[in-house]
């Protein structure tokens, strides 16, 4: 046997470009929020101690049955529907049969050949707006394992002394959404791939059936990457780069793999296939478990299941309970709020798109909307390592502020000081400026006391604007506002200095 | 007669875990081609002139669909009763030896939904 090269060095991304077209593939799996589990009622949660959201059949016990979380299903036809597929007459659930000790009955209860929902798109708005349309294959029900933590000097897999159990997320419910081979993405492979995680990720958070937070697992991608041949239309072998679980990590490990394929198949190797692992910190993938036939997972259909069968009537109901899409939903707030490209694209980067709209409707405009979201309440969120929406800021407290500021009664950092005091639960805005007594001081007597003194401190800065320079004003601004405890309008002390040194404003 | 191997037999003992020595697997061959055989009459009932059409297979034979249950909590162990069957335990969870691939050379088997395994397609 001759000896085939599998490794070579990466070629640069253009290259591999002009070489070749890249033939993309990913399944996603979405863990659903429901209360509880797949196939049972022990509690699906996440972050409690060790092995205690379990009962006899998470541990899959002798003896014990499975029965069917009705909710589950629901959010599992609810998803397919989001996803244009059609969701099946009749279908019903299979043992995927290995022995790896996160699956306690040595069986994943999953579905094979009838899945729930199948045949569908997702159409996948790119950076520049344009709309890529992400075929479909199927989306089916199955259960999550348990998490091991790998013992021992390396702490990893290799090397481990032993291992630890904690079925706490075992038969949490999964969907796993697979598409079909996605050709044409060309040099935007990348892109759609990151693109395509997201909007799975906002269909289900739209459909609110997963906490869709990535970085505790609930949304997690495997990323297929084949190349063709410029002008081949015959797919080549496949790598799947495991549990890519960012969006930037997706977009990333398909840019490596495409750049890894056109290596090896430039120097006249192979690819094997088999599954990639992916390495955050150089970001590269590596070799992992090779597709043998250590695969067979002898499906059978479950016998302990009674198949699930949909009709008409459920499904129109389902359908129309739907939400707005969401990217139709964006593109909606973005025509109604009028806000540029930029500021739209960063509120929905630090996603925000739901307490904004909350505090419009309530009356706040878009712009001052806008503002307190993505200034200082992400800020004081961002200093206590929450998120914006877990501070507890109800559209009516911005409402609140909003209105004393044009009232004039508070100037905007008195503003910020008084969300800071909000926050940390001292009561409504207007309570906390009676209370710490903020209010701009509008009394002339003691504002004109203030600014006469700064002015007697800093004789140059008065030369200066008697000189013409209107600017320097700037400069006995924040004597005053220290005076005044920062309760001035610093148009009025511009004002009062004008007018005590008899020059038309 | 259907053609089951020594092969075959050996593959499906090592999928399925069960040990088998060399004459175990010469015998169950046989053995197992008799009994797929007589599985085989039902395929001919389907194929004559007897039973007509399409006839799908049956996964299920209870007239009985749509069994679900309500999405509501109910009782759940404690980590000691969780672990109260376990051969072995460290910090509220079960201690399993190094997990390593049949084929250790091969490196660790990363299988099942944990690490993402895919569906067959």
């Amino acid at each position: 046997m001759t000896d085939t090269i599998a490794e070579a060095e990466p070629l640069s991304y253009e290259e591999a470009l002009e070489r070749f077209d890249p033939v993309l593939g990913f399944e996603v799996h979405v863990e659903l929020n429901t209360v509880t589990k797949m196939f049972s009622s022990a509690p699906n949660a996440f972050g409690d101690d060790p092995n205690t959201n379990v009962n006899p059949v998470c541990l899959g016990l002798p003896g014990t049955l499975p029965v069917v979380n009705g909710t589950a299903v629901e959010s599992a036809i609810r998803l397919g529907l989001a996803l244009n597929c059609r969701i099946a007459e009749s279908c019903r659930f299979a043992r995927k049969q290995y022995f790896y000790p996160d699956t306690p009955k040595n069986w994943q209860t999953s579905q094979y050949d009838e899945p729930i929902a199948y045949d569908g798109y997702l159409d996948v708005e790119l950076d520049d707006g344009e709309i890529f349309r992400v075929e479909i294959e199927r989306a089916h029900m199955e259960e999550d394992a348990g998490k091991l933590t790998h013992a021992g000097t390396s702490g990893r897999i290799q090397g481990a002394d032993y291992s630890l159990v904690d079925y706490n997320r075992s038969g949490v419910p999964l969907i796993e959404i697979v598409t079909k081979p996605i050709v044409g993405a060309g040099e935007r492979a990348p892109e759609i791939a990151r693109a395509y995680v997201s909007a799975v990720r906002d269909i289900v958070k739209g459909l609110d059936i997963s906490d869709a937070r990535m970085e505790r697992g609930n949304v997690r991608c495997d990323a297929n990457v084949s190349l063709m041949p410029k002008g081949s239309t015959e797919f080549g072998t496949r790598s799947e780069t495991k549990n890519v679980n960012s969006m930037r990590a997706v977009e990333h490990a398909v840019t490596y793999e495409i750049r890894r394929h056109a290596g090896v198949l430039s120097s006249g190797g192979s690819i094997v296939q088999e599954t990639r692992h992916w390495q955050e910190t150089s970001r590269t993938t590596t070799s992992g478990r090779p597709k043998s036939d250590a695969d067979d997972y002898r499906y059978f259909p479950e016998p302990d299941l009674v198949p699930v069968v949909t009709t008409q009537d459920w499904i129109e109901r389902l359908r129309a309970e739907l939400p707005e899409p969401p990217a139709e939903r964006r593109r909606r707030l973005r025509e109604t709020w009028g806000y540029a490209d930029k500021e739209f694209r960063d509120v929905v980067a630090a996603d925000l798109l739901d307490e904004i709209e909350e505090t419009v409707e309530k009356g706040a405009s878009p712009a001052v909307a806008r503002k307190w979201w993505m200034g200082e309440i992400s800020r004081l969120a961002n200093a206590r390592d929450l998120d914006p929406a877990a501070l507890g800021v109800a559209p009516a407290t911005i409402i609140e502020l909003n209105s004393l500021i044009e009232a004039g009664r508070i100037n905007d950092k008195i503003a910020r000081q008084v969300l800071e005091f909000h926050v940390d639960g001292e009561g409504s805005p207007e309570a906390i400026v009676e209370a710490r007594g903020l209010e701009v001081v509008s009394d002339d007597g003691a504002l004109s006391a203030a600014v006469e003194k700064a002015m007697e401190e800093n004789p140059d800065v008065v030369e200066k604007v008697k000189g013409g320079k209107l600017k320097a004003i700037g400069a006995l601004i924040g004597p005053v506002m220290k005076e005044t405890k920062g309760q001035a309008d610093a148009g009025k002390v511009r004002e009062i200095v004008l007018e005590k040194l008899g020059i038309e404003g | 007669m259907s053609d089951i191997s020594r092969a075959d037999v050996e593959h499906l003992a090592k999928l399925a875990h069960i040990s088998m020595t060399e004459h175990e697997l010469e015998k169950m061959a046989g053995e197992l081609a008799v009994i797929v055989d007589s599985v085989k009459t039902v395929a001919d009932a389907v194929s004559s002139a007897a039973v007509s059409g399409d006839v799908p297979a049956t996964s299920h034979p209870l007239p009985l669909t749509n069994v679900f249950r309500e999405d509501v909590v109910g009782e759940v162990f404690t980590a000691e009763q969780s672990l109260s069957n376990a051969p072995d335990a460290e910090d509220g969870r079960f201690k399993v030896p190094a997990i390593l691939d049949e084929e250790s050379e091969q490196g660790p088997a990363l299988r099942g939904p944990a690490a993402g395994e895919g569906s067959e397609r």
